[in-house]
């Protein structure tokens, strides 16, 4: 019931704003507070309750319910929770937090409708994060674009409309591949078990012809690596975070994407196992393409959003390649990074939005030097590009190094071929770091040369400082993270097995590090 | 004929002294507000009767006509629908320089022959639904002739329309002639009959013949390609509630006729003419969201999505063969219901802001709308998102549907085409979402002369609340739909 709730209080939190904006402009952001943080509140104690029943035996599920919803076709509103979720439903919150106040102040215009829209997002996330019902999924799967789809088409930047188009046809066509796949495996359940299910657990003994399982696995497999984005697929996601406002760029980068990985862990390896593990060189292949052309694209922007947009990209290349190389160490890998690339990814486009608000601006020929000026607001870019490299002791290391690791175990050459892409990031990184903050002070003309900017404030300060310390838990004491997910990671495993036969005997415990 | 068959055809007599009344009443004393009333009153009253013929049915009144759940079913949507489009005629009309009386008697037989065309089992009765509701379109499309400044529009859709239709009538004309001389009967279930001791062979041909020439009459009031040239310049030129009309009674007679006579007389056994409706289907899809794609008039992107729309429903059409569960016809009734409520819904706004001297129907009008009237603005996004598949409305359940009856009949060519189809459509839906939320740089007030109206608005609030309670919560429809395509 708590998940129930969960995402009732987003959506009913979210139409509360938009009403409460007939009052007083400013109460929309005091009644997305109060409900963020109340959704915070729910996950801290079903992280503090749940964490009893992880020890016990075979217990990977924390929190499972179900109440009938369309019989007709066997559907049912299944919600459930084990470690992985957890993470992804406390990584999800939390960004919805930073968010907020990535929006406090630069949202000035229909405010209610803009929280509304953050929080019917949120709703359809944390409902994507919990459905074990495929029809319930893909319910949310949808919901969540449409205000994704406003938020960027009322309160983008430039070529707004452009952008907002492309995100949303990318996703809804392939979504739409999805929902043919989803109706595939209900109609063959049907076809052996005489009626229709949606049913997460139903589903997975759905036997299905060896050619035929390839399609609609492929099917599955399209619909989550559009979202996440995979390399050939992901040109509608520069434009989706360069032009989307700060917020809507958090979410995208930090929360978003990071569903499509959910659905290749949760759904398509341990449905199609068999053609999954066909599949696996190709989309380690695939992967390794994205981490280094993505990388090599960063390094030609001008654009500082853009550039973050491609990183993240290369990025999720290391998520595909861990999910893919299926075993413990790539699992855990790819989980690592989404959960570090969600703080250090969300960070880095706060900072950018701080740059736009600022200088009305994102072109870094046109910015320099802001060393001088704004030390805080340098540092803080310093700290989260260097996370965002990959430097030992944060979070996004560990993720990269046990993406790699895994990864070797599966094909060392593809590997190897990956590993070259921490070397690309450090360049790029580095690169933004010194054109816009070392050098000479240099700004846009039309903001004033005499004008000095204003630094960080109080509570930015304290987003960052949040985001930050995250980053150095994740990077100091992994093992917390690790443990919280490996039941149901290990769960996933030992009901598959790995994808070859001498990888099968890799079995250890969270502890590995 | 006995009283209680008299019974049966109460909701159909009702709508017919309707007609009558308000014709007596236009002698009496001409008042818009009364004719509209008496109309109004009929078609409640006609709505109502069906509580007293439901425990009736199922039953056979003369060979010519059937009172089943599948008939009463669809008569109370076509007696809604109708209800719907009077209430929005109303302040349509309000401002019109001609009399407006004979617009509402137009409407009530128009919807007398769409209730004929739902109950008939037999091709008199089903020619003669079919014609009945045509000659009132020619009459509802042309209505406003004489207005000075639009007269052309009206008069060159209706010329068309009565062609074009009076081509395909006589396609379906030939087509049945065919079938008498091949079966001696026009009666669906007896021509199912005796087309089952028919092998292959010449008669096969021969019926194959028949069966494409009705199927192809069918397809030109459907709007199916390549039979649907007139469709942008009908929808265009006519009057706002005449292409409501036309877009959601007009199609829903026709897909039910066509469902009834596809699911009895067994005409899907023929592979030419399945392969014949797939290809129509596809082209539908696609041809229709391309064509649909840079429209800027509303009424002709509408009557683009309408044809992309048949094609949709033409995939659930193909699979009622696949007698698995009935599937497919509880697809096709349930996409039925779905399109109605969204074409009332979209065609509803437009008639809420125009008015028969000025037609909004470009883009352009409802710019900024979202700002200026939030209300209309949100019924209508709800609407397009609906006509584009999204969750949380009836039209992704209904796209659902269809995608479940086209897997069942392993259509996968035209599922595909359908997933291209809805990436097309896509763009244009949201295209009108995104200019209703651009601001108006300077500040243009919407006409005034359908927003002080209570009742269209009450209209809207209860398709918007079917279309989301529908879509959130579909099980009482569903089961609904199961007891009536049980009955085909």
């Amino acid at each position: 019931m708590i998940l129930l709730w969960l995402i009732l209080i987003l959506f009913l939190g979210g139409a509360l704003a938009w009403a409460s904006e007939a009052l007083d402009a400013k109460l929309p952001r005091v009644i997305a507070l109060l409900s963020l943080l109340l959704s915070l509140t729910l996950v801290l104690w079903l992280f503090l309750s749940g964490a009893a029943d992880v020890r016990s035996p075979g217990g990977t599920w924390w929190v499972l319910d179900s109440w009938a919803w369309i019989p007709r076709f066997g559907i049912a509103l299944t919600v459930g929770a084990d470690g992985l979720s957890l993470l992804m439903l406390g990584l999800t919150v939390f960004l919805g937090l930073m968010a907020l106040g990535a929006a406090w102040n630069e949202i000035t215009k229909r405010t209610g409708f803009f929280y509304f829209n953050l929080l019917w997002t949120l709703a359809g996330v944390v409902g994507v994060f919990t459905a074990l019902d495929l029809f319930l999924f893909f319910f949310f799967w949808e919901v969540m674009l449409i205000p994704m789809y406003l938020i960027i088409a009322i309160w983008g930047h430039e070529n707004r409309a452009y952008a907002a188009m492309k995100f949303f046809l990318f996703t809804q066509v392939s979504g739409l591949l999805l929902l043919l796949a989803i109706l595939c495996l209900a109609y063959f359940h049907f076809v052996q078990f005489g009626h229709f299910s949606f049913d997460y657990f139903a589903l997975q003994n759905v036997v299905l012809e060896e050619r035929f399982q390839l399609w609609v696995m492929l099917g599955f497999f399209v619909g989550f690596a559009t979202k996440l984005p995979v390399f050939p697929l992901h040109s509608w996601l520069p434009d989706a975070h360069s032009q989307a406002p700060t917020a809507g760029s958090v979410l995208l980068a930090g929360v978003l994407l990071k569903t499509g990985a959910y659905g290749l862990i949760r759904f398509t390896v341990p449905l199609f196992p068999e053609a999954s593990a066909t599949f696996a060189p190709v989309a380690m292949s695939i992967a390794a393409i994205g981490i280094l052309y993505c990388a090599k694209l960063a390094f030609a922007q001008t654009d500082i959003k853009r550039l973050i947009a491609y990183t993240s990209v290369s990025h999720m290349g290391f998520v595909l390649l861990g999910i893919y190389a299926w075993n413990l160490y790539g699992l855990q890998g790819a989980l690592m990074t989404m959960l570090a690339h969600g703080l250090s990814s969300a960070a880095l486009f706060m900072l950018a939005g701080s740059l736009q608000h600022r200088f009305h601006s994102r072109d870094m020929d046109k910015i320099n030097g802001l060393w001088a000026q704004l030390p805080m607001l340098s540092a803080m870019a310093l700290f989260f590009s260097i996370a965002a490299v990959g430097m030992p002791g944060l979070g996004n290391f560990i993720g990269e190094f046990l993406s790699l690791l895994g990864a070797f175990q599966a094909s060392p050459t593809i590997a190897a071929i990956s590993a070259l892409g921490l070397i690309f990031a450090a360049v790029y990184s580095l690169w933004v770091i010194q054109k816009v903050f070392h050098g000479p002070y240099k700004i846009p003309e039309r903001v004033g040369l005499s004008a000095i900017p204003d630094d960080l404030s109080g509570v930015e300060i304290l987003c960052y400082a949040l985001m930050a310390l995250g980053l150095v838990w994740m990077g100091m004491y992994p093992q917390s993270f690790l443990a919280l997910s490996s039941p149901g990671l290990e769960g996933l495993l030992q009901a598959i097995g790995a994808f070859s036969g001498e990888l099968a005997t890799v079995t250890v415990n969270g502890g590995a590090l | 004929m006995t009283g209680e068959l008299l019974l049966l055809l109460l909701p159909i007599i009702l709508v017919t002294a309707t007609a009558v009344l308000t014709m007596l009443m236009v002698a009496v004393k001409r008042r818009h507000a009364i004719s509209c009333f008496i109309s109004a009153a009929g078609l409640i009253l006609s709505l109502l009767s069906l509580l007293i013929v439901v425990p009736l049915a199922p039953a056979e009144v003369t060979p010519l006509l059937r009172v089943d759940a599948f008939s009463l079913f669809f008569t109370a949507l076509i007696l809604l629908s109708g209800l719907a489009i009077t209430f929005f005629s109303y302040p349509y009309l309000a401002n019109l320089e001609d009399h407006q009386d004979e617009f509402y008697l137009l409407l009530v037989i128009g919807v007398l022959g769409a209730l004929v065309m739902v109950s008939s089992t037999h091709f008199i009765t089903a020619f003669l639904g079919m014609e009945t509701l045509s000659v009132c379109l020619y009459g509802m499309i042309a209505y406003p002739l004489h207005r000075r400044e639009t007269a052309q529009y009206p008069m060159e859709a209706s010329i068309k329309y009565l062609v074009l239709s009076a081509v395909s009538s006589g396609f379906v004309l030939f087509g049945m002639a065919l079938l008498y001389a091949q079966t001696g009967t026009l009666h669906f279930t007896s021509i199912a009959a005796a087309l089952t001791g028919l092998g292959g062979g010449v008669p096969a041909v021969y019926y194959i013949v028949a069966a494409l020439l009705i199927i192809t009459g069918f397809a030109f009031k459907l709007s199916l390609v390549p039979f649907h040239l007139w469709t942008p310049d009908v929808y265009e030129g006519a009057p706002l509630p005449a292409t409501a009309f036309l877009a959601t009674v007009g199609k829903l007679a026709m897909a039910a006729l066509l469902m009834r006579f596809m699911s009895i007389s067994g005409v899907l056994s023929s592979e030419a003419i399945v392969h014949v409706l797939s290809i129509m289907a596809a082209f539908s899809i696609v041809g229709g969201n391309l064509l649909a794609l840079l429209q800027s008039n509303l009424k002709r992107l509408m009557s683009y999505s309408s044809i992309a729309h048949m094609g949709y429903l033409l995939i659930a059409l193909l699979t009622l063969d696949t007698l698995n569960e009935s599937l497919g016809a509880e697809a096709v009734s349930f996409y039925l219901v779905a399109y109605v409520l969204m074409s009332l819904g979209a065609f509803g706004v437009m008639m809420v802001v125009s008015d028969s001297a000025h037609e909004r129907d470009h883009i352009g009008h409802y710019q900024g709308l979202f700002w200026r009237n939030p209300w209309l603005a949100l019924v209508f996004t709800a609407m397009l998102l609906s006509l584009a598949g999204i969750p949380l409305t009836v039209g992704f359940i209904a796209k659902f549907y269809i995608f479940a009856a086209g897997v069942e009949g392993a259509k996968w060519g035209l599922l595909f085409a359908m997933i291209v189809g809805s990436g097309i459509g896509l763009f244009y839906y949201l295209r009108i979402i995104y200019r209703m939320l651009t601001p108006l740089e300077y500040y243009e007030p919407i006409p005034e002369a359908g927003l002080k109206e209570l009742l269209p608005h009450c209209v809207l609030f209860v398709l918007l609340c079917a279309l989301i309670v529908f879509g959130v919560y579909p099980n009482g429809l569903m089961s609904l739909l199961e007891a009536v395509v049980a009955s085909l």
